[in-house]
């Protein structure tokens, strides 16, 4: 068995540092997920660090010229092209003998479909940079269409009538078979948890993944104010598992552990809610075939069960 | 005056087009392997692996990856370089317009390639040409010591116009044929090609949001000041290409200076001072041509050329001041717009309409797909081009040169 690496001292709501460098009056829809996830990687990035985002809810959020939301450098580019153009900021800064934490951050249709390409070469060169996919479940910019990440039973706009047929693409797995330094789950209803995870990955060097399930109010259908209860409910139910993957070295055994409410559950050892009380909760599984559900619930306990089972140190 | 301390080496156009980037000490490279641009990927990370070239390498997974690398590169102020073909600079395509719209003096060797389907890995022009309009500066070189001369000038003329440059060259015809090419000194090069200063740096002091989303009109900023929209920059792109021609000329002359060779600036002649009867081409297939003019002199007919060397920014107007004296311009593309005729064709008649006496044209399609052009079948086209016009024909539908059909 790996020795696991030292755990850093979780930090406390309180304690994340007040700045904001997301400023308000922003262009995110009411009760924006992403809003919360981007202010909480500001706070842990600290400033220090150069955005690359493709074309996404994200680039919403930035702004329209000449106005910008955020007090970050903030490169735009290309839909595919992230990872990579990532990694040429990176090799451009090393070139010039400068330093700072450069952050691709992406959408779950920019990274797990039209991005993947380039994410997956970034990855198995082990290129200098932390890699967000905020993960919203559907191509939310354009409309609420369809991705590989859109869970089994949506209905989306590309899947109108029958919802999604399939199971969602999973991320984690795929950057875990690039045996890259860290991999992390986050949400942002649990914005101390995700605040940690960033402050970790921008210690480390090479590439780091960090996946956060993001509730979209539009897209998902549910109320705007309930969008910290629908992150909560993903966890509670396990469609959404807080972990993190450790490699010290290419060639180590990963350490994989469960965090923050994931963890809590696991270690109370008590079942997750029904999967059916967060596909209830929004209206895009409205719909949804009984063996649909039937399916999912079987993935979601399969899954847990594997990861309580890798996890040495519960 | 003292000859330039050189060096002469025997080299592929593709070792050409690497040892010059070496010169111009690129910072950033990212290539993916190509035929036949693959020898320069692999000179390059030969160079930077025994350190001969301090550079960061990205071995990208793809041609989209690698102009996005050198994209990321550019905007924090690191040299990029990358070199591609066909296919590849097709993947690129995106990039290639972004590049252009971000103002990055990126540099790119095309090794110009068929493009597919069917599958071809030999020369035409189809590649570059289809991006003409992406807003790169196009240059075609005639020969290896071109390539090397040129690329150590595209630096020059992409960073000054912050305006990225193609330098073009002709697959195997000049990729992978060796020639003797004079390597300038690298104390030479620096002193000819100063280091590259951003438009913008991204840093974290003073954090910029670049190539966000513009709207339909102007808008104002924070502080209330009316900045351009999404028009107004794609005209300073076009403001840059007008300037481009001056600038083009300026730095060929300068380094004209330095190393003691020109190659024309925008376009280049050979024995066109009395010529009734033009050749016009871009790349290799021009050199091929001042063969063929000395051939037709000998048969009495008054030839010669006028090459294009710098495609985007066309060189309308020295065309227009060079070609009225003909009476009859043959041009032969290596490329064709489906549907209408050879670019370069329709472009030279487009910059000779303003002109009140102006000759005719001809258009000829030649060399798709490695199809070798022998310098006796643009001989032959131009006799029957001259018949032609003798005869009246002043417009004629595009010939395809040595087309088996």
């Amino acid at each position: 068995m790996s020795k696991l690496p030292e755990q850093m001292k979780p930090t406390r709501l309180a304690d994340i540092p007040r700045t904001e460098r997301m400023l308000p009056g922003n262009r995110t829809c009411a009760g924006c997920g992403l809003g919360i996830v981007l202010r909480y990687i500001f706070k842990a990035l600290d400033g220090e660090a150069i955005l690359v985002v493709p074309a996404s809810c994200l680039t919403v959020l930035g702004g329209m010229y000449p106005v910008s939301s955020v007090e970050v450098p903030w490169l735009n580019v290309t839909f595919p092209s992230t990872a990579a153009t990532a990694a040429g900021v990176a090799a451009g800064l090393k070139a010039l003998g400068k330093r700072a934490t450069v952050v691709a951050m992406a959408g779950d249709g920019g990274t797990a479909d039209i991005g993947i390409q380039g994410l997956s070469g970034a990855a198995e060169r082990n290129e200098d940079l932390l890699y967000i996919c905020y993960d919203n479940e559907a191509y939310m910019n354009t409309g609420t269409q369809r991705s590989g990440a859109t869970p089994m039973g949506a209905r989306t706009a590309t899947t109108p009538v029958l919802g999604k047929q399939q199971r969602s693409k999973d991320m984690v797995a795929i950057m875990e078979a690039h045996a890259v330094r860290y991999i992390a789950t986050a949400c942002p209803s649990y914005p101390d948890d995700l605040y940690d995870k960033v402050r970790k990955a921008k210690s480390m060097t090479g590439t780091r993944y960090i996946h956060i399930t993001t509730p979209c109010p539009p897209g998902w259908t549910f109320g705007t104010h309930e969008t910290v209860k629908m992150g909560r409910l993903a966890v509670d139910t396990g469609s959404a598992v807080l972990l993190e993957i450790e490699r010290p070295e290419a060639t180590a055994p990963a350490a994989f552990r469960l965090t923050g409410r994931s963890r809590t559950l696991a270690k109370r050892g008590s079942d997750l809610k029904p999967l059916s009380e967060f596909l209830n909760a929004q209206k895009r599984f409205r719909g949804i075939a009984e063996e649909e559900v039937r399916q999912m619930q079987k993935h979601v306990n399969a899954r847990w069960k594997e990861y309580i089972g890798r996890d040495m140190s519960l | 005056m003292a000859v330039p301390k050189t060096n002469t080496d025997i080299l592929t156009g593709n070792e050409a087009m690497a040892v010059g980037a070496k010169l111009c000490r690129v910072q950033v490279v990212a290539a993916y392997p190509i035929t036949p641009q693959s020898q320069v990927t692999e000179n390059l990370s030969q160079f930077v692996e025994s350190g001969k070239l301090k550079a960061q390498y990205i071995t990208v997974e793809s041609e989209h990856s690698a102009l996005s690398v050198c994209i990321g590169a550019s905007t924090v102020g690191a040299r990029a370089f990358t070199a591609t073909s066909a296919n590849g600079l097709a993947y690129m395509c995106e990039l290639i317009h972004w590049a252009a719209g971000a103002r990055l003096p990126i540099v790119m060797g095309c090794v110009n390639r068929a493009m597919a389907a069917p599958w071809s890995v030999l020369n035409d022009q189809q590649d570059s040409m289809s991006q003409r309009d992406a807003g790169w500066i196009q240059i075609y070189a005639r020969n290896n010591q071109e390539i090397i001369d040129t690329l150590i000038q595209a630096y020059r003329i992409a960073e000054q116009l912050y305006v990225p440059v193609m330098v073009c060259y002709d697959g195997y015809i000049l990729s992978h044929t060796v020639m003797p090419v004079n390597v300038p000194s690298q104390k030479d090069v620096d002193k000819f090609l100063p280091a590259y200063v951003p438009h913008t740096i991204l840093k974290t002091a003073d954090p910029r949001n670049i190539n966000q989303v513009t709207l339909a009109d102007p808008r104002n900023d924070a502080t209330g000041v009316l900045c351009h929209g999404y028009m107004e920059l794609r005209y300073l792109l076009a403001e840059a290409f007008q300037k481009a021609p001056d600038v083009i000329r300026r730095v060929d002359e300068e380094y004209g200076k330095t190393f003691r060779r020109c190659w024309g600036g925008m376009t280049w002649a050979y024995r066109d001072e009395d010529a009734e009867v033009l050749l016009t081409a871009a790349g290799s297939i021009a050199s091929e041509a001042t063969v063929a003019v000395d051939a037709l002199r000998a048969q009495g007919v008054k030839a010669g050329v006028r090459a294009v060397r710098v495609y985007r920014p066309f060189p309308a107007k020295e065309l227009a001041e060079h070609m009225n004296r003909a009476k009859l311009v043959c041009v032969f593309d290596k490329s064709l717009s489906y549907g209408y005729q050879g670019p370069i064709c329709a472009d030279v008649k487009a910059a000779l309409y303003a002109s009140a006496e102006r000759p005719a044209v001809h258009g000829f399609v030649a060399g798709l797909g490695g199809r070798d052009v022998k310098a006796r079948e643009l001989v032959e086209a131009v006799k029957q081009s001259v018949a032609d016009y003798d005869r009246g024909v002043t417009d004629k539908e595009t010939g395809w040169i040595n087309c088996q059909i």
